[in-house]
């Protein structure tokens, strides 16, 4: 990578009280590229993009994103260059806001004059009927609430998507709906996606490269060819690919 | 209990047209539309999406329905014993000593303050005689055939003290203490990390094995049921759309089964674009 990286994380640490969640991670994503974060639950992999996201700000090490050092407390114009997608579409909208609601307040903060065109074509770009509008979320189905979820990411355009577990909630059926979406979007406006999952499968298909956590490290780094061969170096790496690859009898 | 390689006269759970409606101001919802199918020393899965029934066919099969729910059927027999025609308070003796289900998330279905080794001892007295010092040494027995370590230590715990795999195995050791014959387990391992979801199916495995268990698998992951159990029913918006040995799975014939399988992302056949799946309203005439 000779390009600057759009991120990079130098000897990231985290705690929470005794607990030393994130231990001496670094990693680098050039910008264009999807990066994958695997672990199994507690190794750290949601805090690391909660910390690039800056909201967890107890964390010390450098994150640098677009070239500019962050702080632990970032300004707008980061928010509108980095933007979180959650993993349950049923928890991170607030279900008395419209569709409309939650696609014009990341506007109004930053304002934004053309609100009316840019909800509509955020819409239009996840696939949304655009009669959605004025729609409560539980008037939605789940791949529906992930697709606004992700339009409200969109509507600031930014160039950076922070995706923490974004399908883990939806059927498989609606999970290929948005993995497909995500790439075409990628595509279309050259994101820099970071996707967290505990799904190797999902990961080796959206990302070009992924990190391997355990127990808050960054155990192995590896490029998605390396795991469809089934080529990991560390053993924690393999013991979860084969893990994934479903239950052996007598083994 | 019955070796396990006693002949056997009957099927453990005889099925015939189960249905399962909702009488709601709105309409009739039809959560489950005439499944069958009949019930060995097996392991079963039920696979399907959200919604199609598949959790409601187990709850149907230990009257779990709630108000206003309806559950119908032509033939629902337990080892000879039909459950359409027995009385509420034998339907209940049956529930948990004979019939047993495992629910998903350990969180929500542990009694938040009482310890986890009270409440397997509890489900043990309710289904036999015993003295609470007898229950407590057959709850130790049981973590420990549940591969907890320690169980001494865990049995005081609370639900909030353990993680979730050993919550999942606490609740599966308190459905197995009653020695059930038939165990439903609604996603098991969904709320659970791969590798330990692996230890708990291998639990659930050598019970059907060495006890001669029948276990009805309700998943939603197709490769999981596809490695682990016998037979599959594949089911959508409350009916089956095939029935399959979990072996042929990959050979699945009905367009929906087929869907389902195209668009999970696969390591070995990497794939530009994921398949989505066409719904035919035919599937549900």
């Amino acid at each position: 990578m000779s390009a600057q990286p759009a991120i990079s994380v130098e000897k990231l640490n985290v705690s929470f009280g005794d607990s030393h969640v994130v231990k001496d991670l670094s990693f680098d994503v050039a910008a264009g590229e999807s990066y994958g974060i695997v672990g199994e639950s507690g190794s750290g992999k949601s805090t690391v993009l909660r910390v690039l996201a800056g909201l967890n700000r107890e964390w010390s090490g450098e994150a640098k994103i677009l070239g500019k050092s962050q702080p632990k407390i970032r300004d707008r114009a980061f928010y509108r260059a980095v933007q979180m997608v959650f993993q349950d579409p049923y928890g991170s909208l607030h279900p008395k806001k419209t569709v409309d609601d939650a696609l014009a307040e990341p506007l109004a903060i930053h304002g934004i004059r053309d609100a009316e065109a840019r909800i509509g074509r955020a819409m239009t770009d996840v696939g949304l009927p655009t009669s959605f509008r004025f729609r409560y979320p539980h008037q939605l189905s789940g791949g529906q609430r992930q697709r606004v979820a992700i339009a409200r990411a969109l509507v600031l355009e930014p160039t950076i998507l922070l995706l923490d577990e974004p399908t883990s909630a939806l059927d498989v059926s609606i999970q290929a709906e948005v993995l497909n979406l995500l790439q075409a979007l990628r595509h279309e406006r050259k994101l820099t996606y970071i996707l967290v999952s505990h799904d190797l499968a999902v990961v080796a298909h959206m990302c070009e490269r992924l990190l391997v956590m355990q127990f808050g490290r960054g155990v192995e780094e590896m490029s998605a060819a390396t795991l469809a061969a089934r080529a990991p170096q560390t053993a924690y790496a393999q013991q979860l690919l084969t893990a994934s690859e479903g239950f052996r009898r007598h083994a | 209990m019955r070796a396990p390689d006693t002949p056997l006269e009957q099927p453990l759970l005889e099925l015939d047209n189960l249905r399962v409606n909702f009488h709601t101001p709105t309409g009739i919802v039809r959560a489950v539309r005439g499944l069958s199918f009949t019930l060995g020393r097996e392991r079963l899965g039920i696979v399907g999406e959200s919604g199609s029934g598949k959790s409601m066919t187990g709850r149907a099969i230990l009257d779990l329905i709630p108000h206003p729910g309806e559950v119908l059927a032509d033939r629902m027999v337990y080892r000879g014993q039909d459950l359409l025609t027995m009385d509420r308070r034998t339907r209940r003796k049956l529930r948990g000593r004979h019939i047993s289900m495992v629910m998903q998330d350990p969180k929500f279905s542990l009694n938040p303050v009482q310890t986890v080794g009270e409440q397997i001892a509890e489900a043990y007295r309710v289904h036999h005689k015993a003295s609470s010092r007898e229950a407590r040494e057959r709850s130790l027995a049981m973590l420990e055939a549940v591969q907890i370590r320690e169980p001494a230590r865990v049995y005081a715990l609370y639900p909030h003290e353990v993680s979730g795999g050993m919550g999942q195995r606490v609740m599966i050791a308190m459905m197995l203490i009653a020695e059930p014959d038939i165990l439903i387990a609604d996603e098991p391992t969904s709320a659970l990390d791969v590798t330990v979801q692996l230890q708990v199916l291998k639990i659930l495995d050598d019970l059907v094995t060495s006890r001669g268990m029948g276990l009805i698998f309700i998943s939603h992951d197709l490769h999981l049921v596809k490695s682990f159990c016998d037979r599959v029913i594949v089911m959508y918006g409350g009916k089956v759309m095939e029935t399959l040995q979990a072996s042929e799975l990959e050979q699945a014939q009905h367009p929906y089964t087929r869907g389902l399988l195209g668009c999970l992302p696969d390591l070995d056949h990497p794939k530009a674009k994921l398949a989505t799946l066409n719904r035919d309203p035919a599937w549900l005439a």
